[in-house]
């Protein structure tokens, strides 16, 4: 099998990025796993989002 | 680089630059700017008796007491209910003070110099564990002890100093992390640090001999006797960075048991506040998180000049009496704090992080684009006016702080490069 299809066949070794449940569940059923902290920039509030970026210019 | 970072990194610059220097015993009502005998000092940004919780009012009824303006809780409290006493925040007196922060008119205050910049700050001396006015207790005990202050062991300090000349704090603050302090929660070293400088400096001076015992078991026998030069270091560290154009570093964080403000430099001395969050910790056998109060205390401003929550990785012993879960956890929170902050301190450094300096300079725009609040070591007092501490714990600076400075910031702010 190739393509998409062929990670249903291999071992699977996994970059889980932000939401950290998802880390735990995979480390509880032994799948190889690495974390990556990551939030939405403040918060995911779009007005926010707004005005930092005009503090950068 | 644009303004705003141009602004951080000599806001960063006069921080790294701030040399306190413990340089004489001063009274408030000889210092401090507005204080008269009817002013009650207090941590925080500005508030009145009635947003004010169990220990702050139970501190000003002991402190009114201490004045000697009335006899008896009763009657301290009619004069606060005719107003006959005037409420002030001690940063606007160019001072702090601890949990409740209570500074009155004749207490004895440390004055601290930054010998760079020429500024002064003032703390009031720590009055030890347990049941102390700092926490909201106020019986006979606390003012008798609060006057062997005023009348003892000030006098002592004093003239050791005159005698004896300044003591650098900034040197006594990078040894004692060197040997596991954090400046917040735990003052071990540093406290031993200054005891093994005074101690031969105090012998000449007290020819009493019961004073000098006394004297001197009150300093050794006090973990957190530095905390209070701490604080004021942090102040007249922080002090010179307020007021520069286009800079997002916090000059002041401070709490008082009802809100959490901060200042910003380029926002000059305007307080942006929100409600403050209750620590989460360790409590003293016999107390539970339904016996503590919500934050309070003028001592964020050691996380200010970024030390004790920013420096956890320096003091792994402190961890678990914050109720930190491990040694990892603490180098966690001090690494995370380096992503809201412009820089390192060259003097301040972390032995178990290959002498990485301390993160310092909070950058508002950091705090809320990453979602990460400062965080703070804290002692816990007893929501009950009188009690005291009841633990120690770790507590977040509320976001809403930042949201609204960086807000009021945006809407003054001139984009452009420099």
């Amino acid at each position: 099998m190739t393509g998409v299809g062929s990670i249903f066949n291999e071992n699977l070794k996994v970059i889980n990025i932000g939401i950290e449940s998802f880390f735990d569940s995979m480390k509880d059923q032994s799948i190889p796993v690495v974390h990556v902290e990551w939030k939405p920039p403040a918060g995911g509030n779009e007005k926010l989002m707004d005005i930092l970026e005009k503090l950068k210019k | 680089m644009n303004k705003i970072d141009r602004a951080n990194e000599k806001a960063l610059d006069i921080i790294n630059r701030g040399e306190p220097v413990l340089v004489d015993i001063k009274f408030a009502k000889d210092v401090l700017v507005g204080m008269e005998k009817n002013v009650i000092g207090h941590a925080g940004p500005p508030l009145e008796w009635e947003q004010m919780t169990g220990p702050l009012r139970g501190a000003i009824l002991g402190a009114i007491k201490y004045e000697g303006l009335a006899e008896n809780d009763e009657d301290a409290l009619k004069l606060v209910l005719e107003k006959k006493v005037v409420f002030k925040h001690n940063h606007s007196m160019g001072a702090v003070g601890p949990m409740t922060g209570m500074i009155t008119y004749s207490m004895p205050l440390y004055e601290v110099k930054n010998e760079t910049f020429g500024n002064y700050a003032y703390c009031t001396f720590n009055e030890g564990l347990g049941k102390v006015m700092r926490f909201g207790a106020n019986d006979e005990n606390v003012i008798k002890k609060l006057k062997w202050l005023e009348t003892v062991l000030a006098p002592v300090m004093k003239e050791m100093l005159e005698k004896f000349g300044p003591i650098n704090l900034k040197v006594l603050i990078s040894k004692a992390m060197a040997m596991g302090d954090e400046m917040h929660q735990r003052n071990i070293a540093a406290s031993a640090l200054f005891l093994r400088e005074v101690s031969p400096k105090i012998v000449q001076i007290v020819k009493d001999p019961e004073i000098l015992m006394e004297v001197m078991a009150f300093i050794a026998g006090n973990e957190q006797f530095f905390l209070n030069m701490a604080m004021a270091s942090g102040k007249v560290i922080m002090d010179p960075v307020k007021g520069i154009k286009d800079s997002t570093v916090v000059t002041a964080m401070s709490r008082n048991g009802t809100n959490f403000g901060i200042k910003v430099s380029g926002l000059g001395e305007t307080w942006y506040e929100a409600p403050v969050e209750m620590p989460i910790g360790l409590y003293f056998p016999g107390f539970s998180e339904k016996d503590a109060n919500p934050d309070i205390g003028d001592s964020t401003i050691i996380e200010t000049f970024g030390v004790g929550g920013f420096a956890m990785a320096s003091a792994p012993a402190v961890v678990r009496f914050v109720g930190a879960e491990s040694v990892d956890a603490a180098y966690n929170y001090t690494k995370e704090m380096g992503e809201i902050t412009v820089g390192v301190s060259p003097h301040y450094v972390i032995p178990t992080m290959n002498f990485i300096g301390t993160p310092t300079g909070i950058d508002i725009r950091k705090v809320v684009e990453y979602n990460i609040p400062p965080v703070i070591n804290t002692g816990m007092a007893s929501k009950i006016a009188g009690v005291g501490q009841v633990g120690a714990g770790i507590v977040k600076a509320p976001m809403d702080c930042f949201i609204k400075a960086v807000t009021a910031f945006a809407e003054i702010y001139e984009p452009g490069e420099e």
